[in-house]
C-alpha cells in the first residue's frame, strides 16, 4: 500500500472549493430550517389539539425517515407529477442546487422545532408571568421574553444539530452536486485513490466543525450573558428561590 | 398506492435494512464499550486512542465513511494480507462494508453514551468489589456493566433510531436494501414518488416499531427502580 501525499497536495484547491458549498449549503439551509422551525414549535406548545397535530405529523415524518430518501423524494419524486413540471416552481425544482436547499431546510426545521419546543417549555413560569403583568401582548413577549430565553436554552443543542446537518449535506454528493465529499469522489474516478483524498476530505469536515463549534461556543456567550455578568449580582431578586 | 407488483421487492429490501441495522448494533456495542473503557482506563495511550477515534469518526460524514471503508479497505487489506505472503485481490462486499462503516460511527456515539453511564455508578460499589477480592475485569461484568445497561438505554435508543435511518447509506455502496430497491423500482416503472413514498413509509413503520420497543425495554429495565422514583 502506498500512500501518496502529491495527490493531495495537488487536488486540495478543489477539495476547499468543494468545502466551500458545503458551508454554503449548511448555513443557507440553516437559516431557513431555523426560520421555519418558529412557527412549528409555537404551533406544538400550544394548548389545542388540532393545532399540535400538525408540527407533530411533520416531525414525526421527517425525524423518522433517512435524510437520503427525503432529498430523493423532492429531487426525483417532483417529476413525477405534471403539475408540478408545469408549474412555475419548476425551474426551481429542477436544480439539484435548490432541491438541497429545499430538502435540508425542512430536514433540519423538524429537529430545531423539537429543540425549540423544549426550551420554550423549560422557561420558568416566572418570566412569563412578569411580561404578563407588565401588560405585554404575546407577540411582545414573544420577541421580548420567551424567543430569546428559548434560544439561550436550546443554543448547545442547536450547536450539535448544526453539527449534524454538515454531515448530513454529504448527501448532496448523491443528486449530482459538487460537495466536499462530492468533489472527493469525482476526483477519486479520476486518481483512483479512494483513502487519501477521503481521509483529506474528512479533516477538512473536521476543520468546519471545529470553527462550528468554536462559532456556537460564542453564540451561546452571547445569548446567555445575563448568567456571566461580571459584577455580584443581587441574591434574593428571583421570588422563584 | 399502486406498486405495480414491486410490493416483493421493497419486502426483500426491508428484510436487508433490518439485518444491516441489527448486525451493526451489536458490533457497534462492542466498539462503544471498547471505546468508553479506552476513555476512562487510567493509560494515556488508552485515553488518546479512545479520544481521537470518537473526535474523528464524529466529526465525519457517515455517507464520506462508507465510501471510504468500501473503496479504502482493499488496499489496506490487501497490504495486511500481503505481510502473511497472501497475494490475491481483496474486496469487502458491500454488505459487509456497510457493518463496518455504521458499526465504527455507531461505536464513536455510543463510547461517549456509556462513558456517561459508566461515570454515574457510584465510585463506592467499586471499591466494594475490590475490597472483595474481585479483579478489575470481574468487577467490570459484574457491579458496573449490568448497571451501565441501565443508565445508558436512553441514549443507546436514540442511537439506534439513527443507525436505523443510517442503513440507508449503504444504497450507495450498492447494497440491496429498501433505498436501493425503491431506487431499482423508480428505473423500471418511472414513478419516483410513489417508491420513495412507499419506502419511506417503511422507514416510517421501523422507526415506530423500534420507539415502542425501546420503550417496553426502558421500562423493563427501570422495574426495580421503580420504588425510588420520587
Amino acid at each position: 500500500m502506498s500512500w501518496e501525499w502529491d495527490v493531495i497536495l495537488e487536488h486540495y484547491p478543489r477539495l476547499l472549493q468543494g468545502a466551500w458549498l458545503t458551508l454554503e449549503l449548511v448555513l443557507f439551509s440553516g437559516f431557513v430550517g431555523l426560520m421555519l422551525a418558529i412557527p412549528l414549535a409555537l404551533m406544538r406548545v400550544s394548548d389545542r389539539p388540532w393545532i399540535q397535530a400538525i408540527p407533530f405529523a411533520y416531525i414525526f415524518f421527517f425525524r423518522g425517515t433517512p435524510l437520503l430518501i427525503q432529498i430523493f423524494l423532492i429531487y426525483y419524486g417532483a417529476s413525477q407529477f405534471s403539475i408540478i413540471k408545469e408549474s412555475a416552481l419548476w425551474p426551481i425544482l429542477r436544480e439539484p442546487y435548490w432541491c438541497a436547499i429545499i430538502t435540508f431546510a425542512l430536514h433540519t426545521a423538524a429537529y430545531i422545532a423539537e429543540l425549540l419546543r423544549g426550551a420554550i417549555q423549560s422557561i420558568p413560569k416566572g418570566e412569563i408571568e412578569a411580561a404578563r403583568a407588565l401588560g405585554m401582548s404575546y407577540p411582545l413577549m414573544l420577541r421580548r421574553i420567551i424567543l430569546p430565553r428559548a434560544f439561550g436554552i436550546m443554543m448547545p443543542s442547536y450547536g450539535n444539530e448544526v453539527i449534524l446537518m454538515l454531515k448530513g449535506s454529504a448527501l448532496a454528493s448523491t443528486i449530482t452536486l459538487l460537495d466536499l465529499t462530492g468533489m472527493a469522489r469525482t476526483i477519486i474516478a479520476r486518481t483512483y485513490t479512494p483513502l487519501e483524498i477521503f481521509l483529506a476530505a474528512g479533516v477538512i469536515y473536521l476543520i468546519i466543525s471545529a470553527l462550528l463549534i468554536l462559532l456556537f461556543r460564542i453564540l451561546e456567550k452571547r445569548f446567555n450573558r445575563h448568567q456571566h455578568w461580571p459584577n455580584e449580582r443581587p441574591k434574593d431578586l428571583d421570588p422563584q428561590h | 398506492m399502486d406498486l405495480q407488483g414491486f410490493g416483493h421487492l421493497l419486502i426483500s429490501g426491508a428484510w436487508i435494512t433490518i439485518q444491516l441495522a441489527v448486525c451493526s448494533l451489536f458490533v457497534g456495542l462492542l466498539f462503544g464499550i471498547i471505546g468508553a473503557s479506552a476513555k476512562l482506563s487510567s493509560s494515556k495511550t488508552a485515553n488518546l486512542l479512545g479520544n481521537s477515534y470518537t473526535l474523528f469518526v464524529r466529526g465525519m460524514p457517515e455517507l464520506l465513511l462508507v465510501l471510504t471503508i468500501y473503496f479504502g479497505s482493499s488496499a489496506v487489506l490487501m497490504a495486511i494480507a500481503s505481510l502473511f505472503g497472501y497475494d490475491e485481490y481483496i474486496e469487502l462486499s458491500p454488505f459487509v462494508a456497510g457493518v463496518t462503516a455504521l458499526s465504527i460511527a455507531f461505536g464513536a456515539y455510543a463510547t461517549e453514551v456509556f462513558r456517561s453511564a459508566m461515570q454515574e455508578i457510584p465510585k463506592g460499589q467499586r471499591e466494594a468489589a475490590v475490597a472483595l477480592g474481585m479483579s478489575r475485569f470481574q468487577t467490570f461484568r459484574r457491579i458496573t456493566l449490568p448497571q451501565v445497561w441501565r443508565l445508558a438505554l436512553p441514549g443507546l435508543g436514540n442511537l439506534f433510531l439513527v443507525l436505523l435511518k443510517d442503513t440507508a447509506l449503504v444504497s450507495v455502496i450498492g447494497l440491496n436494501e429498501l433505498m436501493r430497491q425503491a431506487s431499482v423500482a423508480v428505473g423500471n416503472t418511472k414513478e419516483p414518488f410513489t417508491f420513495y413514498f412507499a419506502a419511506a413509509m417503511v422507514y416510517l413503520l421501523m422507526t415506530s416499531i423500534s420507539m415502542a420497543g425501546l420503550h417496553l425495554l426502558e421500562r423493563k429495565a427501570n422495574q426495580g427502580y421503580q420504588g425510588a422514583r420520587s
